[in-house]
């Protein structure tokens, strides 16, 4: 099967969404990017375009859904996070609004556009207000679903999606997405493995090769950060007593923070956060990016064999 | 406009005026400044113009007002009180621990109010987004929505202006509470907006300059929306109009007032409000 980038799973499922439910999608001038083109081609009544805005389109957003409307607002995560983050804590946080922002060309996948595009810190920024729900669907069969998920939850959503097509890892005729569930997708004892979004499937590329050499690793799927499946991460903390958390973004504030988080508090665990060692990106393909920050199944690898060695 | 009518109106901002002295004094902060200089706007929305009932807080065809001016909350919640969405006596527990009346308002606590606002320029791109979504479903309502002159310094106020009129939102009429002052002074000191009337124009809206305290002239520039067009009316104000001692003094936008100015406010209000002892 064709790698598929997440925002293309993300427009067809807005365009298939639209014919069953009411909502409205927006966007910043970025339709063809994010894919909400898709929509906006079927439903042009239901479309509106912002123009280069992205403050103004979380508080049109915010708008809308007060009247009972629920909105998906689309532009990069650079931009619909970050640029617009003060209307989404005050106008769609605080107010616990049914407004989804779905952002795309997250992380340093972006590629060639660098650091000014390349946002590694929406997953910190975002799930720092009270109330949001942050997600990062693996691959187009998740990301798919999720959208659906996340309209028929009432409330504010971040949902982080990605530039680059990557390898479907899970079977549309069989997948279920379930909101607020880690799911684990393999077992073995020797070391927990969280992850979330594209990582998911070099996640499962380390799998293989440490299993060559005889090591076990459970690779959790956390596609919801927040609220973190806290269950779940203590039970395989407390089964393998090894934890790496594995995603796209710094390892600041993200994934990683939150598992340290908890596992602090609740079952100290030793932890190697995999992510963006708190620097900027740099221009580049999104394959050569990922590997120059050891964001691959070597550098999973690596995180692994340090934890087997403590 | 009728002079009965007229009357009415006055006493319902002499109303507000008083109730909005007695929030503030009670909670030893807030905003009395451009609380004051919105009565008036305040009063002819609430107990004139706009389709809205206490009884149904959330039907969902009620006109809607957002205060984009969100420190301006004594206004709202006093025309809110009067307008019986709750007891006038519990203005005495704004922003106070436990209260529904927080300092900028909530719209998941006080019934009545249709966004939270507070953090200045959003309340515009909400009223936007209200009026856009009536343009999707063809509801019917109109919505309001007060800015302050200072407000206009933020971006997204240019952002949400030129999306008004792009997407013809003639559902749609601001008030632009042009008082002149905001905390660190002179709003043309600070950072000039003027000239606003011409700035809007320019935007793509329909522009009105009216003295703000003059209800025959709120209303006649309420009125005079056309068609595909947002409509700004600016309202030329004095800021803590009503108080002597609060009028067009920069000191007054954020600062609560002791005992002895509450009770000189609170004489000067309460003369106010003889006059209209006869009016129903």
């Amino acid at each position: 099967m064709a790698d598929i980038a997440t925002r293309a799973s993300y427009g067809r499922a807005l365009a298939d969404l639209g014919e069953k439910y009411m909502f409205a999608v927006m966007d910043a001038d970025l339709s063809g990017s994010t894919q909400t083109k898709k929509f906006a081609d079927k439903f042009p009544e239901r479309f509106i375009n912002c123009g280069i805005a992205e403050q103004n389109m979380i508080g049109v957003a915010a708008g809308i859904a007060a009247t009972g409307m629920p909105v998906f607002a689309s532009s990069f995560a650079m931009f619909a996070s970050g640029r617009a983050y003060e209307q989404i804590r005050n106008s769609v946080g605080h107010t616990k609004l049914n407004v989804k922002i779905c952002a795309s060309h997250a992380g340093v996948t972006v590629g060639e556009d660098g650091a000014t595009h390349q946002f590694c810190e929406d997953i910190a920024i975002m799930r720092s207000i009270p109330g949001m729900v942050v997600i990062s669907p693996a691959d187009d069969t998740e990301a798919y679903a999720a959208i659906e998920a996340i309209l028929k939850y009432d409330g504010p959503v971040y949902c982080r999606l990605g530039r680059q097509a990557v390898p479907v890892v899970f079977d549309p005729a069989t997948y279920k997405f379930e909101l607020f569930k880690a799911v684990p997708l393999t077992q073995g004892d020797d070391c927990a493995v969280f992850a979330h979004g594209v990582m998911i499937d070099r996640a499962l590329q380390a799998y293989k090769l440490l299993k060559d050499e005889g090591i076990e690793i459970s690779v959790i799927n956390t596609h919801t950060v927040k609220p973190l499946d806290e269950q779940t991460v203590l039970e395989y903390a407390a089964k393998t007593r090894r934890v790496v958390t594995v995603e796209e973004h710094s390892v600041i504030g993200g994934l990683g923070s939150a598992v340290c988080e908890l596992l602090s508090e609740k079952l100290p665990t030793p932890v190697t956060r995999v992510g963006i060692n708190d620097v900027f990106g740099v221009s580049g393909k999104a394959g050569e990016l990922l590997d120059l920050f050891g964001l691959n199944a070597a550098g999973i690898v690596r995180a692994v064999k340090e934890q087997l060695a403590k | 406009m009728e002079q009965s009518k007229l009357l009415y109106l006055r006493k319902k901002a002499a109303q507000i005026r008083r109730l909005i002295i007695e929030g503030v004094y009670n909670a030893g902060s807030g905003h009395p400044g451009g609380s004051l200089s919105c009565a008036d706007v305040m009063a002819y929305l609430y107990f004139e113009k706009m389709n809205v009932s206490a009884a149904d807080p959330q039907d969902p065809g009620r006109d809607r007002f957002v205060l984009s001016k969100g420190h301006a909350s004594p206004a709202l919640y006093a025309a809110l009180a009067l307008k019986g969405y709750f007891p006038a006596e519990e203005i005495k527990t704004l922003r106070k621990l436990g209260s529904r009346l927080q300092g900028h308002p909530d719209m998941h606590t006080v019934p009545g109010v249709d966004m939270s606002t507070g953090s200045l320029g959003q309340g515009f791109s909400a009223a936007c987004g209200m009026a856009k979504a009536a343009k999707i479903t063809g509801a019917k309502y109109h919505v309001y929505t007060l800015l302050g002159d200072g407000e206009s310094q933020e971006g997204e106020v240019w952002e949400a202006a030129m999306f008004a009129a792009h997407y013809k939102l003639d559902n749609l009429t601001a008030f632009l509470d042009y008082n002149k002052l905001q905390i660190d002074g002179d709003v043309r000191k600070v950072m000039n907006p003027d000239p606003l009337d011409e700035k809007f124009r320019a935007f793509g809206w329909e522009v009105r300059f009216i003295d703000g305290h003059d209800f025959r002239q709120i209303e006649a520039a309420v009125s005079s929306g056309v068609k595909d067009k947002p409509l700004m009316i600016i309202c030329d104000t004095v800021k803590g109009k009503g108080v002597s001692f609060m009028e067009n003094a920069v000191g007054w936008h954020g600062k609560a007032p002791k005992q002895p100015e509450y009770e000189q406010a609170v004489k000067e209000l309460d003369a106010a409000l003889q006059e209209f002892a006869e009016v129903e």
